[in-house]
């Protein structure tokens, strides 16, 4: 270990560090611009410069390994001097609009420039402008604030997998642009925004929108995916108006996906803000009372074992706990969580967790994936596959549709033919996993949701277990899921219960009659041609198909609008926070349920949040550690050799409108205009 | 779409111009020359290449069209040649000078402007290309489509300036009839030999060594004596 003096304090380091690093380390703070900690180092800001002893000139502290015996000065007259220096070069090009930039509050430049800035300009010349360039519709672009510091440009090679940008030029003509003018292909381009340290890059849909001060910073967590990215939630007046990511290097490092950057603006687009009741054919307004007058009346008069009661993919644990509780109450045994059908087994924990953890992915050395595209399914995930992947050495194979994953892999094949072939050994990548220390088996929701998931996932069990992937110290078995809500409601048990129907058996019932009544908890995939005659009352927040079925619509709460468990993929349970609160008459999803239960004469044994989290604080599988190994090899039930013979599909046909959020998003439908006919745009 | 006429900063990129081909692709004879130049560098090092590819993708271009320069579908076939991102390829076509991402003419007339070459007479060089050119902006394509003008820095020839560098070709000691004469030349299909217009022998003294009393070096005997 290095040991080396940092403004007069010696300090041991580890070796091969930088010495920009190492100053962190001793507590110093070194401005910079293009220095990254996620991303390789470029050395071209010169704003990081420190002075070291001996060396005839201030070197760059960011691309300057340590060595023994170092002797650094980070705040000396040369340093200031040379900072100073770097500084006014900087902002000779650089436009002094810092009124008009979106920038403005949070800006490196700004920020340093009030550190090393001088008070003045000496510069007499024409300054240089740059074009603007076309991004796509979540990214704006003012180049003549750039400073090319290259971040963008080594995010989207890098992490993002998508080398689109580039710096084309020499000297005063050099830019950072696509060259050919077209919108940006990454699902996680939002975060080259937060990575500019100028503004050049500003986000889109909220240009001009508010100043960084003004808003009201709330910490959560993203529910447009399974994966469960913290976030930040911006919001001023009673509106979420930006969403950012917050750092956990255990789930999301510091990116999130687009859907949850830029779906926000669907939470006030469309929204159910009051209650309706359908009278004569028709839905009208209503008043609470009324809404669950009704509902409670056509509950008491349903026989329990015709009342069905379906989870949604953003639906929270309080809301599934009161809503099984109340089931319960009525004596009904059908309920399930499996909006889209899938055959999860919530046996065992570990049959429907992503048990290797999303930071586990860096420690596989042969990656296996079954029926997902989880570059569509979990973007953030997918980096950290593509981390994995560039740090070189692994195997990765993919049963399923054929795809770009940004990274490189074997294309296996397209179904369960071939995942019968790993079974028995006929696939030579069986012996890649085989021989590898940690190998890792993902399966999508693509290869359940089908009549014979069951099958694929005890075959899936299987490939893991005869790759021993299964150990005590190390799981390799992972189901990915999509939705925010599914891991939740499996752990709670919100599923049918003895003799009761699951989700096939509920919409059989429904088309046959003998389910007379669902209860759909912003169950909005459900196709409501599915749903017979029953009388549908919908909890949900946005209209859509299934709202306009609904014989009684109560109106419930978004993410950002209410105090919420969800549980992510890896069986983390977490929290979001209230940002706002829900729009007119709507509520929190769960005291609907308590409210319903008074007017049914059950009331549910909790008033509060609080006593409602007492009693998920009792869940078992809530308490539970995640990231363990496995110590019981029993597989999931089911029989490998029933496996049909259909191609895996990925659930995620669009990619930005998965949800009722962004369904309801303009930015998200412009995004999804422009992938489903780039050239289209383009032309304009 | 910008107009011919108007005019283009440098750092247009290029798809905002008009023309070049929609595909490019090597023909036999130079895919083969490709080829050698990538098999120079160590397996899956092949992208090391890419400046050698480009440059014979110009040429093929000039064999092609009369015109030596880089349209995008020639940068797109380099970078699916090399498997190289095409924003690769597009930033190392832009860096350097010499692979001409925008149309040029049959001749790119490059006028070297700098220090000695300017005081050698290349202000006369430089308006007798302009005028060739029916005195386009520099850097547009005469209408006629013979010439373009550029200006550009120090060749490394300053010894026999004004220099005027033309595809491959060095054109030295020039003033403004010789740059016309080369100019007319060009027009009528020809030529000319490059180097000096005043057949100097690479850059030794005037008439070295036929004319009596001219020596190898000037130095010995010179003007200020």
């Amino acid at each position: 270990m290095p040991k080396l003096t940092i403004d007069g304090v010696e300090l041991e380091v580890p070796a091969g560090i930088t010495v920009l690093q190492a100053c962190e380390l001793a507590g110093k703070e070194i401005p910079r611009f293009c220095y990254h900690e996620r991303l390789s180092i470029a050395g071209n800001c010169r704003m990081c410069l420190v002075e070291l002893e001996k060396a005839p000139k201030p070197i760059a502290s960011c691309a300057y390994p340590v060595a023994d015996g170092m002797v650094i000065r980070t705040d000396s007259r040369i340093v200031r001097a040379a900072r100073r220096g770097v500084m006014e070069f900087l902002l000779i090009n650089h436009p002094l609009d810092c009124p008009i930039c979106d920038q403005g509050g949070e800006c490196d430049l700004q920020d340093q420039a009030m550190a090393y800035g001088f008070d003045r300009s000496r510069y007499q010349e024409n300054k240089r402008a740059v074009p603007d360039k076309d991004f796509g519709p979540l990214i704006k672009t003012v180049m003549t604030r750039c400073i090319h510091c290259t971040r963008c440009v080594r995010f989207l090679t890098e992490v993002a997998g998508v080398p689109e940008l580039g710096a084309t030029g020499r000297g005063e003509q050099m830019e950072i642009t696509t060259y050919v003018e077209r919108a940006l292909t990454s699902e996680l381009s939002g975060n080259i925004i937060d990575l500019c340290p100028v503004g050049a890059l500003t986000s889109k849909p909220y240009a001009f929108i508010a100043r960084p001060w003004e808003l009201t910073k709330t910490d959560s967590i993203d529910v447009t995916d399974a994966v469960g990215s913290w976030i930040r939630i911006d919001s001023r007046g009673g509106q979420v108006l930006r969403i950012l990511p917050r750092v956990n290097d255990a789930i999301n490092e510091e990116w999130i996906s687009d859907k949850a950057r830029f779906s926000l603006d669907g939470l006030t687009r469309r929204r159910l803000d009051r209650a309706w009741l359908r009278k004569q054919g028709q839905l009208v307004p209503a008043t609470w009372a009324e809404a669950l007058e009704t509902v409670a009346k056509r509950l008491r008069a349903t026989a329990p074992e015709r009342i069905a009661a379906i989870a949604g993919d953003q639906t929270d644990c309080e809301t599934m706990a009161a809503a099984k509780d109340l089931l319960a109450r009525l004596a009904s045994p059908n309920l399930d969580c499996r909006q889209d059908g899938a055959r999860l087994n919530a046996h065992r924990r570990d049959f429907y967790l992503f048990n290797s953890t999303i930071a586990g992915i860096e420690r596989a050395d042969a990656i296996l994936l079954i029926g997902t595209n989880p570059r569509f399914e979990a973007a953030v995930l997918n980096a950290r596959i593509r981390k994995r992947w560039l740090a070189g050495d692994v195997a990765i194979g993919l049963i399923g549709e054929a795809c770009d994953l940004t990274y490189a892999y074997e294309h296996l094949g397209t179904g369960p033919a071939t995942l019968r072939a790993l079974l028995h050994g006929n696939d030579p990548f069986a012996n890649r996993l085989g021989s590898a220390e940690r190998p890792l088996v993902v399966v999508g929701q693509g290869a359940l949701a089908r009549p014979d998931g069951a099958a694929v996932l005890a075959a899936a069990w299987t490939v893991a277990r005869q790759a021993n992937a299964l150990r005590p110290e190390w799981h390799g078995f992972n189901v990915l899921h999509t939705a925010a809500a599914r891991v939740g409601g499996l752990d709670l048990g919100f599923l049918p219960g003895p003799g009761g129907r699951d989700i096939h058996g509920i919409l059989d019932g429904a088309r046959s009659g003998e389910i007379e009544l669902i209860v759909s908890l912003g169950a909005d995939e459900l196709n409501p041609a599915d749903l017979g005659s029953a009388y549908l009352v919908h909890i949900g927040t946005h209209g859509g198909p299934l709202a306009a079925r609904a014989d009684v619509i109560l109106p419930g709460a978004c993410y950002t609008e209410k105090s919420a468990t969800f549980v992510n993929t890896e069986g983390r349970v977490q929290t979001t926070e209230r940002a706002v609160f829900p729009p007119g008459d709507a509520r929190e999803d769960w005291k609907i349920l308590r409210a319903l239960s008074e007017h049914l004469g059950l009331p549910l044994p909790y008033d509060t949040l609080d006593e409602l989290r007492a009693r998920l604080a009792q869940e078992p599988r809530f308490a539970a550690a995640i990231g363990g190994g496995c110590d019981d090899l029993a597989g999931p039930s089911g029989d490998p050799d029933l496996m049909g013979e259909a191609h895996f599909v990925s659930p995620i046909t669009d990619y930005y409108r998965t949800d009722p959020i962004g369904r309801a998003s303009p930015t998200m439908a412009a995004c999804a205009a422009l992938r489903a006919a780039p050239s289209a745009v383009a032309a304009e | 779409m910008t107009q011919p006429s108007q005019k283009l900063a440098r750092w247009t990129p290029a798809h905002l111009f008009d023309g070049g081909p929609e595909t490019f692709a090597f023909s036999p004879a130079y895919r083969a020359k490709a080829e050698a130049q990538m098999a120079k560098y160590p397996p899956g090092r092949q992208a090391a290449a890419v400046k050698a590819l480009l440059d014979l993708a110009q040429r093929q271009m000039e064999e092609e069209t009369g015109a030596r320069w880089l349209p995008r579908a020639a940068m797109d076939h380099v970078a699916e040649m090399l498997a190289l991102p095409r924003i690769r390829v597009y930033e190392v076509a832009t860096f350097y000078t010499m692979f001409k991402t925008r149309p040029v003419g049959r001749f790119h007339l490059q006028v070297c402007t700098t220090t000695p070459c300017w005081l050698r007479g290349s202000d006369t060089v430089l308006a007798a290309c302009r005028r060739a050119a029916g005195n386009v902006p520099d850097g547009e394509v005469s209408l006629d489509g013979m010439f373009s003008v550029e200006e550009v820095e120090c060749l490394g020839a300053c010894v026999n300036a004004p220099i005027l560098w033309v595809g491959d070709e060095f054109y030295e000691d020039l003033d403004g009839e010789a740059t016309e004469r080369i100019l007319e030349a060009f027009r009528r299909g020809e030529r000319p030999g490059a180097g000096s217009v005043r057949r100097r022998q690479a850059s030794a003294p005037e008439g070295w060594p036929d004319v009596e009393g001219a020596a190898l070096t000037s130095l010995a005997k010179t003007d200020i004596e």
